[in-house]
């Protein structure tokens, strides 16, 4: 980097030197006094130039810039905040629901087992009715025939009876007293039965 | 002529490009006229040019001049609290100036603004012009408090404003002196080692093998004259806060 900047300034000396006589030799170029007006006038144009565009134009843009920036990202973390705390309340919302149906199951479930209950309760209290009925009938059937029956026995008994008397003794005994003595003899034996 | 081919001097020569004389007045546009020039065409370009689109999400130049304009921020927010920020544009364009100028002179072919010290101390004079007028604007005579610290005893005050008050007079010489002469000896040392390797090399095949060594030398001061450069345009900036805050504060 330093060689070539060297070997050009040194071309550039002596064209300074053959033709720049005007300048005092040996004075140490950063003091020498007639260089620092001009120094000075372009110094005093130029930065004046740089902290107008920069006060002007320049930092208030970038100040700008940097703040919308800043209020975008706060918007946005903002935005951000709201929808999660939407979103919290949508899920609450939605639990709550579902707790409701839940609930709501529950008791339909509940009734229905109820109702089916109370059903099956009275179809059986019916079938019992029915069936108690139905035995109540039969024993009555069962009652009339064996009443029936016993009346069938006490003639087949007059019946023998009065073949028996007509065998042993001879004679035929009248019906009325055969029938009392039947009746006589069947109610001690039911009372012995007994 | 071989002692002006490296005359490590002519560097900081000031060449008139156009002779301009209003008024009587030498305002002749010079090669130090032209890279000031440069520097405002390369900050306008990165801070307007730049900024130009206003992306939300920005570019890489939109990204720099973000870059830059808050690192300029920080540093006034830091030193001078927010009541200093109605002076960043003053510091920005001294920062941006500074830095540009510093950086631009490690070029080669290019010129160092900032090696001349009318340039500098113009600079240092307008920071304390700001000072004393807006001290005195905003707070009177109370601005003088700025020399005077309170709680110290009667008997030892007046070496103490004694002492302010050179401390004072000297700020915008060490202001300008500092940038002055940092830039100017960087720059010499850098030529000084470029004019080593010219003398080695013409000066025998023995003294040319050791020709490399000052080159390596040139290398490693070319860096650190980058490190130099952006480090004193921070510290113009950042005194340039610090006395601006004692206009904002007066009274210690």
């Amino acid at each position: 980097m330093a060689s070539p900047q060297t070997a050009a300034e040194s071309a550039v000396v002596k064209t300074e030197l053959a033709g720049d006589a005007t300048h005092q030799a040996g004075v140490f170029p950063p003091f020498d006094a007639h260089n620092f007006l001009p120094q000075i006038i372009w110094l005093v144009i130029i930065f004046g130039a740089l902290y107008w565009l920069m006060s002007r134009v320049a930092l208030p843009r970038v100040e700008g810039i940097l703040e919308a920036r800043r209020h975008r990202l706060a918007k946005d973390l903002d935005d951000a905040a709201k929808m999660q705390a939407q979103a919290k309340a949508a899920g609450e919302a939605y639990d709550k629901t579902l707790a409701e149906a839940r609930a709501r199951a529950q008791t339909m479930a509940q009734q229905t087992h109820d109702k089916l209950h109370a059903e099956s309760e009275t179809k059986r209290h019916a079938l019992d009715a029915e069936l108690n009925a139905k035995l109540a009938s039969a024993e009555r059937q069962i009652d009339d025939m064996r009443t029936r029956a016993m009346t069938n026995v006490a003639s087949i008994a007059e019946d023998t009876a009065m073949v028996l008397v007509d065998h042993l003794t001879g004679r035929r005994p009248d019906r009325q007293s055969v029938s009392a003595a039947v009746a006589a003899t069947s109610a001690t034996s039911a009372v012995k039965a007994n | 002529m071989p002692e002006n081919a490296i005359d490590p001097i002519h560097q900081f020569n000031i060449e008139r490009i156009f002779n301009f004389h209003p008024l009587g007045l030498d305002a002749s546009f010079t090669n130090a006229s032209l890279l000031m020039l440069i520097i405002l065409g390369l900050v306008s370009l990165l801070m307007i040019i730049g900024t130009s689109q206003r992306s939300m999400v920005p570019g890489r130049l939109q990204s720099a001049a973000e870059m830059s304009y808050e690192f300029v921020a920080n540093t006034v927010r830091g030193t001078a609290g927010d009541a200093g920020m109605k002076f960043m544009p003053l510091v920005f364009s001294l920062f941006m100036f500074v830095f540009f100028a510093n950086v631009l002179g490690l070029l080669p072919f290019s010129y160092t603004v900032t090696s001349q010290i009318v340039v500098t101390f113009a600079l240092a004079a307008l920071v304390m012009a700001v000072v004393i007028i807006y001290g005195i604007a905003k707070h009177g005579t109370h601005f003088l408090n700025l020399f005077a610290p309170s709680g110290v005893s009667p008997i030892i005050l007046p070496f103490i404003v004694l002492i302010e008050v050179i401390s004072f007079v000297a700020r915008p010489i060490s202001l300008s002196v500092r940038l002055f002469a940092n830039m100017l000896a960087g720059h010499i040392t850098l030529k000084v080692f470029g004019g080593f390797i010219v003398l080695l090399l013409g000066g025998g095949f023995a003294t040319a093998l050791l020709a490399p060594l000052p080159f390596l030398g040139i290398v490693i001061l070319t860096a650190f004259e980058l490190l130099v450069a952006v480090l004193q345009a921070y510290v113009f900036a950042i005194l340039t806060c610090v006395y601006l805050n004692d206009a904002i504060h007066p009274g210690h």
